[in-house]
């Protein structure tokens, strides 16, 4: 009797397992392929191509060109990622390398909170600091006249933001290189500072791809804060000082707003289909790199 | 006065609170292998980082009295670090390759060293591999990484690793206590024939591999040298009570 009670409790536990692990992998295809059906409409009257790789923006005329949504949002991320690139590395070396463990005992939650900050707020501080800054201060510098609201600021913002997520990765990966190489370095008569790069990041290079990979993820789907200091002006932006309008910022502030027009809505999931493939295929891409360097090292 | 290549004098080292070597005061023979000798915990290879000062590493860690390398106090002085580091290469207790290749284990430490170019490593980077008989079980695959090696081999990449910056010293924290019967016995063999051009200082817990290879045994207890002598004397002849004990496993 017990025994066929506890039988019966195993089966049932391993079936509402499978049943929980189901619905995770079901949620990406689901949310795929309601974006594939929405945007067929606008698919199937402008073409993939058309979509993709025009520049002209007409949505009374019913012409859906995605091109300036695509470099702006592929320029933010980049300049966002460049800027904050050097910044993670260094503080998480100096953190687990240099400093002391009272140090990186008392950064860790200073980290976490700047990753709490509500992106909203880390946009109005971009409008009251970063915008100005560009505008009064940095394009003069190059002769150039921007109101500020540009892909700049929104690197600029985007990469304080990236700053608490990818460092927090990069430190618990630093913390794993094991304390034997780094003194088998040592003891071969490597300065510290060869240790860092010929071992210590070389042993990380798996996870610093893996942070950075995430971290470019991430920075392509901000939304908020990028909307409110890059401009959204519709435009292929061609250099850092114009605005842009990146395609999360797109989505936010026209859904809900746009849909008297026909089709826009469609664009509109077309637009977001994008989004996700292009970080689908990020996330791909750094997992490939991952598994080759875990190979080599 | 000194009479060791390396000598030891009153030598005490605080982790914090922690009083981990009390007033250590050893002599280690030169062209000899020393084996420290004592139960885990005892302050072994506490000894052994601050002979290279890797020790020194540990925020919390505080040290007093002199080391002398050939009449050269190698802890208060202004030399640079790593040169004295250079000096004694070091095996740990489980084998740490570089994460990098075979060929580049050894090319790494050359490098270092101002080494460079191909035509002056690749025949380095032989050299020392024959040293350890590493050489036929890897000469056709020296762009693997070094990880995809045995236990065993890596601990012997380590070693030509480290004989390839021509230590002075070579330190050995327990370097056969992760291998199997085989590879041990082939770092033993080696160890024994590296006699002849270096001091070797090693670590240990096992009795019968201390009798075996050791010239000159240091017995620890809790941090304090409690005997030190030639082999032959300290195991058939142990002057104090302590050492009795321990020889007969009263420890364990």
């Amino acid at each position: 009797m017990a025994l066929k009670f506890r039988k019966f409790k195993d089966r049932f536990s391993s079936l509402w397992i499978k049943i929980a692990l189901f619905f995770v992998v079901l949620l990406p295809v689901v949310i795929t392929l309601s974006l594939l059906y929405k945007s067929s409409v606008v698919l199937e009257t402008n073409g993939l191509k058309e979509l993709l790789f025009s520049s002209v923006w007409r949505p009374l005329a019913g012409q859906f060109g995605f091109w300036p949504f695509i470099v702006s949002s592929l320029w933010v991320t980049i300049l966002g990622l460049l800027i904050t690139a050097p910044i993670c590395m260094f503080s998480a070396i100096f953190l687990t390398q240099y400093g002391s463990a009272r140090l990186l005992r008392f950064m860790q939650p200073v980290i976490d909170i700047l990753a709490g900050i509500p992106s909203v707020i880390y946009g109005v501080w971009g409008i009251l600091i970063i915008v100005p800054m560009v505008g009064r201060y940095l394009a003069p510098l190059f002769g150039i006249e921007s109101t500020g609201f540009s892909i700049l600021a929104g690197g600029l913002v985007l990469s304080v933001m990236l700053i608490p997520f990818i460092l927090n990765i990069l430190i618990e990966v630093f913390k794993t290189v094991p304390v034997e190489l780094s003194e088998a370095s040592l003891s071969l008569g490597a300065t510290k500072w060869q240790t860092i790069k010929f071992v210590v990041v070389r042993k990380s290079f798996a996870g610093i791809t893996s942070a950075f990979g995430l971290g470019l993820s991430r920075a392509f789907g901000e939304t908020i804060a990028v909307l409110m200091v890059v401009g959204n002006v519709v435009g292929v932006p061609k250099g850092i000082f114009d605005p842009g309008y990146p395609l999360p910022a797109l989505i936010a502030n026209n859904y809900g707003e746009m849909l008297s027009i026909p089709m826009y809505d469609s664009a509109l999931m077309f637009a977001a289909l994008i989004l996700l493939v292009v970080v689908m295929f990020f996330n791909f891409l750094s997992r490939v790199v991952i598994i080759r360097l875990e190979k080599k090292v | 006065m000194q009479q060791g290549k390396i000598s030891i004098q009153n030598l005490d080292l605080h982790f914090g609170k922690h009083h981990i070597l009390k007033n250590v005061n050893i002599e280690i023979p030169e062209n000899q292998l020393t084996v420290i000798l004592g139960p885990s915990g005892c302050g072994k290879t506490t000894l052994m980082k601050t002979l290279n000062r890797l020790v020194e590493l540990e925020e919390t860690v505080k040290i007093n009295g002199k080391i002398f390398l050939d009449n050269e106090d190698i802890l208060n002085t202004d030399k640079d670090v790593t040169e004295i580091r250079k000096k004694m290469g070091l095996l740990s207790q489980r084998p740490s390759p570089l994460p990098m290749s075979i060929y580049n284990n050894i090319a790494y430490g050359l490098r270092i060293n101002g080494i460079s170019g191909r035509r002056k490593l690749t025949p380095l980077v032989e050299k020392y591999l024959r040293q350890v008989n590493l050489w036929d079980e890897v000469k056709d695959r020296l762009k693997d990484p070094a990880t995809r090696l045995s236990i065993g081999q890596q601990q012997r990449l380590c070693l030509a690793r480290g004989l390839a910056v021509n230590p002075e010293i070579i330190l050995a924290d327990e370097p056969t206590s992760a291998l199997d019967p085989l590879s041990a016995s082939i770092v033993e063999k080696q160890f024994a024939e590296l006699k002849k051009d270096y001091t070797l200082v090693m670590v240990t817990h096992v009795l019968r591999q201390a009798r075996r290879i050791a010239d000159y045994v240091v017995f620890m207890y809790l941090g304090e040298v409690i005997e030190q002598g030639p082999v032959k004397e300290f195991f058939e002849n142990p002057k104090m009570e302590k050492t009795r004990e321990y020889l007969k496993g009263a420890f364990n």
